[in-house]
């Protein structure tokens, strides 16, 4: 049986391998033929103009501002949620919030890019006056609603899993409940709620349907009202229509080479941090 | 404790996170039921016999949407089955046979890594792979080994989570009463743990029937109603599921009514994977 287990452990060591080892011999043509530096500062983005430009700074500001946007939003908002549920919610309470946010995380990407295309576009044209509301403000909203079910269930998890002997004896000690909850209960569970923001981050950066809906797919440099392409949607809108082998389709490849870096990058900084905080 | 007796800056302090904690949880609720609200609204009066029953027809000028929910269903009945032993035997190594730290940290590097890896690269990944290498071309089945990838981590993960909760004492009371360790895991470890490993199914049928982005590259956009068991090919063909469907419709059809009327249908869906995923959890933990 120990060989049997040890193989499935084994599968996602060899998935991730395989995943990376496909991107970088299908990303790096492109970036050869186009260069390093043209390719990830290059400001414009025209891959079918008679002279085609492939420059995804635009998509690259685009992706760490919305997630940034949406983090920053996202975060308290589900953070809170959470502790509110682990700790002092009524169990009549939870027992209804719960389910709730456990249907929030259920409801797939493309409703919330049509509510996102129905009611925030509008609303976001009408309230600041815009031609057009599809924009990175519209993304950053919905990717931080979208976002907030994988804070709350990932941190209330970890924050139930506190031993009660730790909050006991703060309260012994003549700390309130809320100072119990923030300065024992939440140091305590501090991987578990940082594991829930690299989830949050990892949604909101790679979400493609969602954000291809709302955010008006225009290759601008980003602002908070234009219309944005992000390095998701940059490389969904084109896939379909890129010709096998072209210098397109290579491009596109490289785009997502460049995206999966991006998450190693958060996913080994995010490693590091717990593992500095648990030796101290 | 009493608040009159805490310093002013206390005070300030619990009373402001409180009102936090209650606005932030308020906040969430309202969102839900917002979202369920404007979708059952605008999409359950489009909901209809003819829609759910039939496929779409350009004679009759029609739109229905039978093929999308039998290609949903295939999914993930699909992916469960070769997903679901494969992590939970990965959580079961990690949590009870391995010994070596470093192959650990290093599978759990990977499952984290395969959990932070945006769907459309999965996508893009499964389509050179699956479709064009093992040339399976844009099918079901590419889509369904697709989504195996993307579902193994959550699995482990959850596994993993609830099995770490089994009270070490619950093994050693096993070994010493002289069961073997396969013995154990089977009789005691799953069995305990089991509402975790069913959570981490309901996440993953979620993250299947929410899938779009993975499977558009993958499963395509076919619309019409096939025969995937018959004798040329398993889950050959191209069939989209009801979230590409109602991309399809929203965003390059304009059809906004069936695009509503899917979202609905996905809300009844993901209310009624969460609900049975739940019953069945709490019945098997009785046993």
């Amino acid at each position: 049986m120990h060989i049997l287990f040890l193989i499935c452990g084994l599968i996602s060591i060899g998935f991730v391998l395989f995943i990376s080892i496909y991107l970088i011999i299908s990303g790096i043509p492109a970036i050869r033929e186009i260069g390093l530096v043209d390719f990830l500062f290059g400001q414009t983005w025209a891959s079918t103009a008679s002279e085609p430009q492939f420059g995804i700074l635009p998509f690259i500001l685009t992706s760490i501002y919305g997630t940034g946007g949406a983090i920053l939003i996202g975060v308290p908002v589900g953070f809170m949620t959470a502790v509110f549920l682990a700790k002092i919610a009524p169990p009549k309470v939870a027992a209804v919030v719960r389910p709730a946010v456990d249907l929030l995380a259920g409801i797939p990407s493309v409703v919330y890019g049509l509510i996102g295309m129905m009611v925030l576009v509008p609303a976001i044209r009408e309230l600041f006056n815009l031609p057009d509301g599809a924009s990175l403000f519209a993304a950053i909203i919905v990717l931080a609603v979208m976002i907030l079910p994988s804070i709350v269930s990932v941190s209330e998890t970890a924050l139930k899993a506190v031993p009660k002997e730790y909050e006991e004896a703060s309260l012994a000690l003549g700390a309130t409940e809320v100072e119990t909850y923030f300065r024992v209960s939440v140091p305590a569970a501090k991987s578990g709620i940082a594991a829930s923001i690299v989830l949050g981050i990892g949604r909101a950066i790679g979400e493609a349907m969602a954000v291809i809906m709302v955010a008006g797919n225009v290759a601008n440099m980003p602002s908070l009202f234009s219309s944005v392409r992000f390095l998701t949607t940059a490389v969904a809108s084109e896939m379909s229509y890129a010709a096998v082998g072209s210098l397109q389709q290579q491009a596109l490849f490289s785009i997502a080479l460049v995206l999966f870096l991006f998450i190693m990058l958060i996913n080994v900084i995010l490693n590091m941090l717990l593992k500095w905080k648990r030796e101290k | 404790m009493k608040m009159q007796s805490l310093s002013g800056r206390r005070k300030v302090y619990n009373r402001t996170l409180r009102v936090l904690l209650y606005f932030c949880a308020f906040l969430t609720c309202a969102l839900l039921l917002f979202i369920i609200g404007y979708i059952f609204i605008k999409g359950l009066p489009h909901v209809t016999w003819q829609l759910l029953s039939t496929k779409p027809s350009y004679i009759k000028d029609t739109i229905g949407i039978l093929p999308n929910i039998l290609n949903t269903v295939y999914l993930v009945l699909i992916t469960l089955v070769i997903t679901l032993p494969l992590g939970v035997g990965a959580a079961v190594y990690l949590t009870e046979y391995a010994s070596n730290r470093r192959l650990v940290a290093a599978i759990e590097f990977a499952t984290e890594t395969l959990t932070g890896i945006p769907s459309i690269i999965f996508g893009l990944v499964g389509m050179l792979f699956f479709c064009n290498f093992m040339s399976l071309g844009k099918s079901l089945l590419a889509g369904c080994l697709t989504l195996v990838i993307m579902t193994l981590p959550t699995i482990i993960r959850t596994t993993q989570e609830s099995l770490k909760t089994v009270p070490q004492s619950y093994r050693e009371g096993a070994l010493g009463l002289g069961a073997g360790k396969w013995h154990m895991i089977r009789t005691i470890v799953l069995p305990s743990s089991v509402d975790g490993i069913v959570t981490g199914c309901i996440l993953a049928i979620g993250r299947i029937v929410g899938e779009s982005a993975a499977l558009l590259f993958t499963a395509g956009m076919g619309m019409s109603l096939n025969n995937f068991f018959s004798m040329d090919g398993f889950l050959h063909s191209s069939g989209a599921s009801l979230t590409v469907a109602l991309y399809v419709y929203a965003k390059e059809r304009a059809e906004f009514d069936v695009a509503f009327a899917i979202a609905a249908i996905l809300m009844i869906l993901t209310l009624v994977i969460n609900l049975s995923a739940k019953l069945v959890g709490r019945k098997l933990k009785k046993k």
